[in-house]
């Protein structure tokens, strides 16, 4: 059925790298388990406290940050003419506010079509609240936790497979917008898929789930968990394969290397025409004619 | 003006005002007149040339230690080989091209010679022996006088064309109708690209867009072999790939006779853009505009797949879409119209 | 007007060498010419002059280009194979293993990866590519705004643009043969193009893809074209194009002793061999640290083309930027009639657009020669300032081209700097027809300053930057006569005369003939080609300009008695055992 699956197993195996690759993706995958556990302890650590405690502070900070916006009860504020000032947050669930305020889109500096990520304005512990507040307002869905989007615990062979069905399902689904390797590409109307080279795996998760401004949405029905820890793992392992050819040039494709072809080939190849036609330096003396 | 002068000849240059002062007296560089200056030179060239063997050494070190393949070498993270083989080739070849120049610069006679130019044509009486040879054979050929015969073998060379073109003939088949058609067929199952999987009408929340397949695609027949394969399968999904969406039923604004295209708020389009024929799937969810990468060509899928911005000339085909007995999405037929760019036998009405 | 032709001919050099007794290599030539009999038609090429300039080096640029395209190009076919065949993958590169893909896109990964030194001969070949139009384009560009385009060249710029042609289609054709998701969302638009042609575009497409789109013969009928057929064609030019270059001998710049009966400059042996081959290593080098250093076309990243795979950012190579982006800018026309469709968004951008532009290209030589009905041999260059109109007109289609090209990436453009893909479209549609329009105007008049300002320098001197305060308290710049060297160099030019429309004959009746519309439209443009140039003044001019420069000298010199003329102050002289005051 699925067609890069129909393949033996033996010749996997065959394929996997040198000890030390092994070694390198345990590494790394420990790094980032470590790494991830250091940097989401508080939420998780604030998560003992009840839900509606959390709920409640975070509707303290929504009055204050959101409700501009989004109104008082997170119902979304519409213009007497019509226009949408902030949407309605009944039901997009925690996963879109950790998004949202946790890259920083949210709140946002200006109105404008689209909010472009910057430093988060809240503390770790302060979006876990708003998100836990956003949540009771009705389900939607919830912030992904580490295990739906590692490899770890799987097999090397099955690692494999997962990273090339999820390149396979990025260049399907992903790339159109964000580009071959998540560059980043432009929409109507002075819109842009931003570049997602670098972006956590957790949000990169909550973008497919919840569809951040424009973005579609990829839900569990419609991409199950498994894919789209498959397309992280792809995303990943672009980022920790070695540059083969050198200099990337932005990864934005032929725009940039024809750019590069003219100012940087042609521009140096002009200097040394520039060079060799050039007088060299002369003297004041004159040779004696051996004559 | 100087249509009737200087037909043919050199031109000079008119009315000078001031008068030509002749090539300056050569001056001489430090290298002519100090040996010490010209040694210098020598010693700085040869260096050039012996640094560009140490390079081309580096090179082989660089072939022969350096890994590729599986587990290739890394360096600063880059690929250590084509790193190291392209600088070290590219230093040996600046280094003995930059020691030529500067061998010819410092070292090579610098002194400016004169050539004169000759009218580029043939003298008068070469020529007139030419023209005078040309005519001769001709009038011996007697192919002016014999026009039958002139005429004739025009005829039978011009016609040696037809082969020439008639047999590229067999170069493809003819199109025939098969722009047409695409391999949906009613009832056929809307599956996800990639996995294959057929989709339910549960699976989708408002705003999924889906990258879909026409079911077909990854059928296997009974002796589980994939009933398309290599050209036959790029071929069908050249024309059958379709995306999927899903927006507020409120939202669509349905031409006539599409009123039931869509299935609670479902549409289907074809992702082959009109215009020359990129897969598109660039969809804004708030607007439900679709954008093709190459060309931005915008289609309004909540409004029949109209064009809003762009190149492309027509709508995107949408696919009529139903719901099986088991709840998956289903086509209702075939596209109604070719997808695709357009093309001269194209019948659009 | 007369040339001292003694002081013209007279060479600085040295008499001929003549070798003592024969050498080595004398030996060799010896053993050769009794056997080719080369020696009567070498004897002048190996002495052939070539004068030096940065500028006429460009071309050879293109040529050591194509000279490093074929080395590559050679490496790469011993692993290439142009097949659509598909296998599964089972190569060095993880993410795609297991994967279904053409034999051309896995022998493309094979060579990225598990060839050494391959993904480089596969990135300088690419890199050189680029490198090769651009640099086809920049000599274009040089021989046209000089004036190397004028008879008895017109025949070799023919061939030169053939050759932009060929190497354009080369590199669309290298493109499209690593069967990756670019090269095959590039074909696939290919095929789009050319079903946009009326009556024969459906069977040209069924035919090249050897049936529906994309077939399996593309690749290898690409194969064939890219390693076969146009370079052989290229080689073919190549080899016209150069001798052409030898038999009329180089262009030069005018200077003094440099005239349109003689060509100075330094021998082909040893000077200009030895130029011409170094720098063909200095290419060779600079594209070998491009290949790797700097990434081109990752394949492995784009995957194997699949016709329901895209990526954002689908570009094609800089070359054929222009022609996809007068596609992106072009409003979406069709026509609907009899039951046919015809795409004039297509058929107009992408098949007639280049067609027009070529040939505009291939004629303008002819265009101008009719404009200016000059029949005459050009071998002095001319500088852009010197033929306004010409310069402006090639500036025009220069800008034509960059916004066109701006257009081909308009999206790039977009998420760079943050504008709208639609606000940049519609600025396109209308500046495409606007810029180039301007750009004429404002090159024209700009040259047409340049050449006042020239003329202002020949009758008044240079400007010394010294300022001199007079008695009344005013301040004027002090500026001094030129060299007569440079002077000579700036007055080499042709006069240009406004033309006078000839009086037409009179039949017997004494009613005047008609005048042709064509002779009357060629006189109006070459009226428009001249009239406002500043012609070089007369010698009378010049000499009148000289005596009220002395005139003014000796009025200051009356003054303080003891001026310093200046030429202490301007870096031109030396002012060493000079002093600056006279009374000092």
């Amino acid at each position: 059925m699925v067609r890069f699956l129909n393949r033996s197993a033996g010749r996997l195996s065959r394929h996997r790298r040198g000890p030390l690759a092994g070694l390198v993706v345990m590494l790394l995958g420990l790094l980032m388990t470590g790494g991830l556990y250091a940097a989401f302890a508080p939420a998780q650590a604030g998560s003992a406290e009840s839900d509606t405690a959390l709920a409640a502070k975070g509707r303290q900070l929504f009055l204050v940050g959101c409700a501009t916006c989004h109104g008082q009860n997170g119902e979304g504020v519409r213009t007497q003419d019509g226009n949408q000032i902030g949407p309605s947050l009944v039901g997009v669930g925690a996963a879109a506010v950790d998004f949202q305020v946790g890259t920083g889109r949210m709140p946002m500096a200006q109105p404008g079509q689209q909010a472009p990520q910057k430093t988060p304005v809240y503390s770790a512990d302060e979006i876990a609240q708003l998100a836990a507040y956003v949540a009771s307002l009705g389900p939607g869905p919830a912030i992904p936790d580490e295990s739906q989007y590692s490899l770890a615990g799987l097999t090397a062979a099955e690692r494999e497979a997962a990273i090339v069905r999820g390149g396979q399902i990025f260049l399907t689904n992903c790339t159109a917008c964000h580009n071959f390797e998540g560059s980043g590409g432009a929409m109507p109307r002075g819109g842009y898929a931003p570049k997602i080279r670098g972006v956590e795996p957790k949000y990169i998760y909550e973008a497919m789930l919840t569809g951040p401004q424009a973005m579609d949405t990829f839900s569990n029905g419609n991409l199950p968990p498994a894919e789209k820890r498959d397309v992280i793992a792809y995303l990943q392992s672009l980022e920790t394969q070695p540059a083969y050819g050198g200099f990337g040039l932005g990864g934005l494709g032929p725009v940039s290397e024809g750019l590069f072809a003219w100012l940087v080939g042609l521009g140096a190849l002009v200097g040394f025409a520039v060079w060799i036609a050039a007088h060299t330096t002369r003297s004041e003396k004159k040779k004696v004619d051996a004559t | 003006m100087s249509d009737e002068t200087h037909d043919n000849l050199p031109a000079l240059v008119p009315d000078e005002p001031i008068a030509n002062p002749g090539l300056p007296e050569h001056t001489w560089r430090p290298t002519d007149v100090d040996e010490r200056a010209a040694k210098r030179a020598e010693r700085q060239v040869a260096t050039m040339f012996g640094l560009a063997q140490v390079c081309v050494i580096l090179f082989l070190v660089a072939y022969f230690t350096l890994k590729v393949g599986d587990n290739p070498t890394t360096f600063a993270g880059f690929g250590a080989s084509t790193l190291a083989l392209g600088t070290s080739l590219g230093a040996a070849l600046l280094l003995i091209g930059v020691g030529i120049i500067q061998w010819a610069r410092k070292l090579m006679a610098d002194h400016e010679i004169i050539e004169m130019r000759h009218p580029v044509k043939s003298s008068d009486e070469d020529r007139q022996e030419a023209l005078a040879s040309l005519e001769a054979g001709i009038e011996e050929s007697g192919i002016a006088r014999r026009p039958l015969v002139r005429n004739s073998l025009l005829g039978a060379v011009g016609f040696l064309g037809l082969p020439a073109v008639v047999m590229l003939r067999d170069l493809g088949p003819l199109p025939g109708d098969s722009l047409e058609h695409t391999v949906w067929t009613k009832g056929m199952r809307v599956v996800r690209d990639v996995v294959g999987t057929p989709i339910k009408l549960s699976d989708l929340e408002v705003g999924d867009l889906v990258n879909a397949e026409p079911e077909i695609i990854f059928a296997v027949d009974a002796a589980g072999d994939p009933k398309f394969e290599g050209v036959a399968l790029q071929v069908a999904k050249s024309k059958a790939a379709v995306i999927l969406l899903r927006m507020n039923p409120g939202d669509l604004t349905p031409a006539k006779g599409r009123e039931n295209w869509a299935v609670d708020g479902i549409v289907c389009y074809s992702k082959i853009c009109t215009h020359v024929g990129c897969p598109i799937s660039l969809n804004e969810r708030t607007t439900h505009h679709l954008l093709c990468p190459c060309h931005q060509s915008t289609f309004d899928l909540a409004d029949n797949g109209k064009v809003v911005f762009g190149p492309a000339g027509r709508s995107l085909p949408q696919l009529p879409l139903a719901v099986d007995d088991e709840g998956y999405l289903v086509a209702q037929s075939d596209f109604t119209e070719p997808v695709g760019p357009s093309y001269w036998e194209r019948d659009s009405g | 007007m007369s040339i001292d032709m003694n002081k013209v001919a007279t060479s600085n050099t040295t008499s001929a060498a003549i070798p003592r007794k024969p050498s080595k290599v004398g030996a060799v030539a010896t053993w050769v010419d009794d056997r080719l009999g080369l020696a009567t038609s070498m004897k002048k090429q190996i002495r052939k002059v070539f004068p030096d300039h940065w500028s006429f080096m460009l071309g050879e640029i293109a040529l050591w280009s194509f000279v490093v395209l074929l080395l590559t190009g050679v490496f790469l076919t011993l692993w290439f194979t142009p097949s659509m065949g598909e296998v599964q993958y089972n190569g060095s590169y993880d993410q795609l293993r297991g994967i279904h893909m053409s034999e051309a896109y896995a022998s493309s990964l094979k060579l990225s990866f598990d060839v050494r030194g391959g993904l480089l001969m596969r990135q300088m070949h690419h890199w050189s590519a680029m490198l090769f139009v651009a640099a086809m384009m920049i000599h274009l560009l040089r021989v046209f705004f000089t004036g190397a385009h004028r008879k008895p060249r017109e025949l070799n710029w023919v061939i030169g643009c053939l050759l932009l042609l060929l190497g354009t289609l080369e590199g669309f054709t290298g493109y499209s043969l690593p069967d990756d998701l670019l090269s095959g969302t590039g074909i696939r638009a290919a095929d789009g193009f050319m079903k946009s042609m009326p009556v024969v575009g459906t069977y040209m497409s069924f035919f090249l893809f050897g049936g529906e789109f994309p077939g399996e013969a593309i690749i290898p009928r690409l194969f064939t074209i890219h390693v076969l057929l146009i370079p052989g064609l290229l080689l073919a030019l190549i080899a016209a194009h150069m001798l052409l270059l030898v038999y009329h001998k180089h262009t030069q710049w005018p200077g003094p002793g440099r005239t349109e009966q003689n060509v100075v400059g330094y021998p082909m042996l040893p000077v200009y061999a030895a130029k011409a081959g170094g720098f063909f290593f200095i290419v060779f080098g600079v594209t070998a640290m491009m290949g790797g250093l700097l990434s081109i076309n990752p394949v492995w990243k784009f995957g194997p083309y699949d016709p329901t795979k895209v990526t954002a950012g689908s570009q094609p190579d800089w070359y054929m930027g222009w022609p996809d982006g007068a596609l992106r800018i072009m409003p979406g026309i069709e026509s609907h009639f009899w039951g046919h469709t015809l795409s004039w968004n297509v058929f107009l951008p992408i098949i007639v657009l280049p067609g027009l532009m070529f040939t505009i290209l291939l004629l303008l030589p002819f265009i101008e020669a009719w404009v200016t009905g000059d029949k005459r041999e050009h071998h002095l260059l001319q500088r852009p300032r010197n033929a306004p109109t010409r310069t402006a007109t090639m500036v025009a289609l220069m800008t034509f081209y960059g916004l066109m090209w701006a257009a081909g990436g308009n999206d790039i453009i977009a998420i760079t700097l943050h504008l709208s893909i639609n606000q940049i479209t519609y600025f396109l549609r209308g500046a495409v027809f606007i810029g180039p329009v301007v750009a004429f105007l404002i090159t024209r008049r700009w040259c047409i300053s340049l050449q006042r300002h020239d003329e202002g320098v020949l009758l008044h001197g240079y400007e010394t930057g010294i300022i001199m305060r007079s008695p009344e308290g005013g301040y004027t710049e002090k500026h001094l006569p030129i060299s007569p060297a440079r002077a000579y160099t700036m007055t080499a030019r042709d006069r240009e005369e406004v033309p006078v429309l000839e009086t037409l004959e009179t039949d017997e009746n004494g009613v005047p003939k008609k005048r042709s519309p064509l002779a009357g439209l060629r006189y109006r443009i070459r009226t428009l080609m001249y009239a406002d140039n500043i012609q070089k003044p007369t010698a009378e001019e010049l000499e009148a300009a000289q005596h009220h420069a002395e005139h003014e000298h000796d009025l200051q010199a009356a003054l303080d008695g003891h001026a310093a003329d200046g030429h202490q102050f301007d870096g031109h002289h030396a002012v060493e055992g000079e002093t600056l005051r006279g009374d000092h």
